[in-house]
């Protein structure tokens, strides 16, 4: 790595933390300048290595990292000035945060003296992102600059990853200081338990050696631990059937004869009807979200829970398992996979097809043959168009289910989405800053006519800076995710959902991004291929159903055994 | 006062916010506070924290996890009450109207093995200290004279 300050060098604060930033491999740097942090761009100036993405809006600076750090697994970086433009960054912080994605957010802050004198553009924000951080910091002199950021870097992507967010006084930045910079950063590192204890290996591998229907529930965790091998490789050796989570989803290829679908309120048949009959759950890198479990406690019934993740608080959190282990999912799985008996398991492998194929025939023929466009058609395009290795970036809502449903995934970490705070607008910055961050992947961003809207401002970062991104624009007029509740639970009085939109065509002549308008299939296609063909940033937006529903469905506050498959069985309730 | 209480016992950097960071968790967490007492301990640099919250003993487990995660802390425990030594601090102010009512207050004081710290002209100002149910009684026994002021510091513990 080319370094350019040598240790004990004598610069200002600002230099000091580009050249932290050297060293801490960072690549892009997603942000916007303002008065407290013009000293860190002057600095930046001086240090090309460092490429800075000009954003429009602080928030899609940080969904941009986020989306950077999920394609490169390293940290995502932000640049925000004080007040406003920190303020703007705590949605995306807030996000990262419930996803656990490693991010380090750096703010210029009033000069120290100013502090606490309601300054101009001066805001609380260590107090502001205090919950929405894994750790923050305050930093007022140019000496403590080095220890903070080698610090900072550690934590975000150590144990479980999240946002950590570095505040510096405009004094700090301007000041000189002596450049000292250590990585070791033991004090931190000891706590971590990333092992299973042999006793702890023991137990997981008796209960699963004696089990009669396993069930795998594994979650971002696996994707974080950064392999999906071993998870394979476990559910192989005893034929245990694999269901991942929606942020777990792409940790083994979708089309493997043990994967079984996404659990969840918007999941698969299979998925949601074996925690019912499972008598051994092994849960890695997940966290029994109330998405995932429903009513928790008609989840799972009859089963030993086996939990692994590398947090200990969650072990016991939202479901109390027979067998908590902490540990690193890939680590733990590695551990335990000699000592588990090969088995085969076809009797209860059986039943997961009769689920599939219920699935298949209430819900997937019926929308894949739909004589209208639907959005699922439109993804399983862009699947099959794809060879079924693109990324796809998900917005939230029903664009976000069809993502996810209809995408069948076959190559490792693939599919990145806002899962837990469920962010409207988080996936057109996130698909910029993957493709930034790994220019290899072809990178599709899936998102609604609401959620466009919400960051709808990044096109111009994505033309600037030359993003060649493919924007999937699944057009219903609708909140479509609302409208469906409102359809289905308050009798169709759509309230508030119904969206006039701008003329999305001429938007994208505006801001000089290509595109395409598909209303049938056959249009879908073609567009599709083109989008594919053309170099650079692509918008096609496709005219679907505007009342369609995701199935199957598990109303709010009922458990996984009252997930409805269709619209007919509802009805029936 | 009687609900059971359960004791964690924090050791934590001693640096600005951590005490904001660790009252906010219990916050988020949607504990009530009974008592904190926050001082240095034996080792310089580490502040020590005696929390007493009310919560079954899964809640409390959880609670301590949280805790843990805070970069800051470097260790986090609950500790059942009968591994504990415990002590509260209250001081208290009292008009005294006579004599005879200062001897009074003198008794009371005496039972309760407190000890006058200052004597005013109309005034005495008083220290006890012991676990929270000998506070309350002192409390209760004070009540029938002019309490002016009464401050207790809840619970501060050491390992038996
Ligand atoms: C920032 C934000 N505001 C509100 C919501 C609530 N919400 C969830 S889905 C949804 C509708 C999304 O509409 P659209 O983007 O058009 O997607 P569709 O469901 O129609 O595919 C809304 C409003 C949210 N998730 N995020
Ligand atoms: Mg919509």
């Amino acid at each position: 790595m080319k370094t350019r300050l040598k240790q004990g060098q004598k610069v200002q604060g600002a230099e000091i933390i580009c050249e932290c930033l050297l060293r801490a491999g960072v690549t892009v740097i997603f942000g916007y300048p303002g008065g407290a942090n013009i000293p860190i761009y002057d600095a930046l100036y001086k240090y090309p290595e460092l490429r800075h993405i000009l954003v429009r809006h602080e928030q899609g600076a940080a969904h941009a990292a986020e989306g950077y750090a999920w394609a490169t697994g390293r940290p995502g970086v932000c640049f925000a000035t004080s007040g406003p433009g920190a303020t703007n960054l705590i949605t995306g912080l807030a996000d990262a945060m419930l996803d656990s994605i490693p991010m380090v957010c750096i703010t210029g802050q009033v000069p120290s003296p100013l502090l606490g004198s309601d300054a101009f553009q001066e805001a609380d924000i260590l107090g502001m992102t205090l919950p929405v951080t894994k750790h923050n910091y305050l930093v007022t002199r140019a000496d403590d600059i080095a220890d903070v950021f080698a610090e900072a870097f550690y934590l975000a992507v150590a144990g479980r990853p999240g946002p950590v967010l570095i505040d510096i006084t405009k004094d700090a930045q301007v000041d000189y200081a002596e450049f000292r910079y250590k990585e070791n950063r033991d004090r931190l590192k000891k706590r971590l338990k990333l092992e299973a204890t042999e006793e702890e290996i023991g137990q997981i591998s008796s209960l699963l050696n004696e089990a009669l229907r396993p069930l795998i529930v594994a979650g971002h965790g696996i994707l974080l631990s950064g392999d999906g091998k071993t998870l394979l490789s476990v559910a192989e050796k005893q034929d245990i059937p694999v269901t991942l989570t929606q942020l777990g989803l792409s940790a083994i290829p979708h089309d493997h004869r043990l994967f079984m679908g996404m659990p969840g309120m918007h999941g698969n048949v299979a998925a949601n009807r074996a925690p019912l009959e499972t008598d051994v759950l092994l849960a890695v890198g997940m966290r029994f979200h109330d998405r995932v479990t429903s009513k928790v406690s008609a989840y799972a019934p009859q089963a030993k829970i086996i939990h692994i993740d590398i947090d200990p608080s969650e072990i016991g959190k939202n479901v109390m398992p027979h067998l908590g282990v902490v540990g690193d999912a890939k680590a733990v799985l590695g551990q335990l996979l000699p000592k588990l008996k090969s088995r085969k398991n076809p009797g209860w492998l059986k039943k997961f097809e009769a689920w599939k194929s219920e699935e298949q025939k209430k819900v997937f023929t019926r929308e894949l043959l739909s004589p209208k466009l639907k959005s699922a058609q439109v993804i399983d395009e862009i699947a099959r168009q794809t060879g079924f290795q693109a990324t796809i970036v998900a917005d939230v809502g029903q664009n976000q289910m069809y993502a996810a449903r209809y995408y069948q995934y076959r190559k490792y970490n693939t599919h990145f989405t806002s899962g837990g705070l469920g962010t409207m607008g988080f996936a057109l910055p996130a698909g910029m800053g993957a493709k930034l961050g790994d220019p290899g992947r072809e990178v599709w961003i899936v998102i609604g006519d609401g959620g466009i809207q919400m960051t709808l401002q990044e096109l111009a970062t994505i033309v600037q800076e030359k993003t060649e991104v493919k924007i999937a624009l699944l057009n219903n007029n609708y909140l479509g995710m609302v409208r469906q509740w409102q359809e289905l639970f308050y009798k169709g009085n759509y309230s508030e959902v119904k969206l006039k939109n701008p003329n999305f065509q001429k938007l994208c002549e505006g801001f000089g991004i290509s595109s395409l308008k598909a209303e049938n299939l056959k249009e879908t296609k073609e567009a599709i291929n083109i989008a594919r063909k053309s170099q650079g940033p692509f918008l096609i937006e496709f005219t679907v159903e505007a009342e369609e529903n995701v199935f199957p469905m598990i109303p709010a506050g009922a458990g996984i055994g009252e997930m409805v498959v269709s619209l007919e069985e509802l009805s029936k309730k | 006062m009687t609900r059971q209480l359960s004791n964690i016992i924090i050791w934590a950097e001693n640096k600005t916010g951590v005490f904001f960071r660790i009252l906010w968790l219990f916050r988020r967490k949607q504990f009530n506070i009974e008592s904190a007492t926050v001082g240095h301990s034996e080792t310089p640099g580490i502040t020590r924290f005696t929390i007493t919250v009310a919560g079954n003993e899964n809640q409390i487990a959880n609670m301590v996890k949280q805790i843990t995660k805070l970069v800051n802390v470097i260790k986090a425990e609950t500790v059942a009450t009968d591994m504990l030594v415990y002590r509260e601090l209250a001081l208290m102010k009292v008009a005294v109207k006579n004599s005879r009512e200062k001897g009074d207050i003198l008794r009371v004081i005496e039972h309760f093995r407190g000890r006058a710290i200052n004597m005013a002209k109309n005034t005495v100002t008083i220290e006890v200290t012991g676990d929270e149910n000998k506070i309350d009684a002192f409390y209760e026994n004070m009540k029938d004279f002019a309490v002016l002021e009464f401050v207790r510091t809840g619970r501060t513990a050491l390992f038996k």
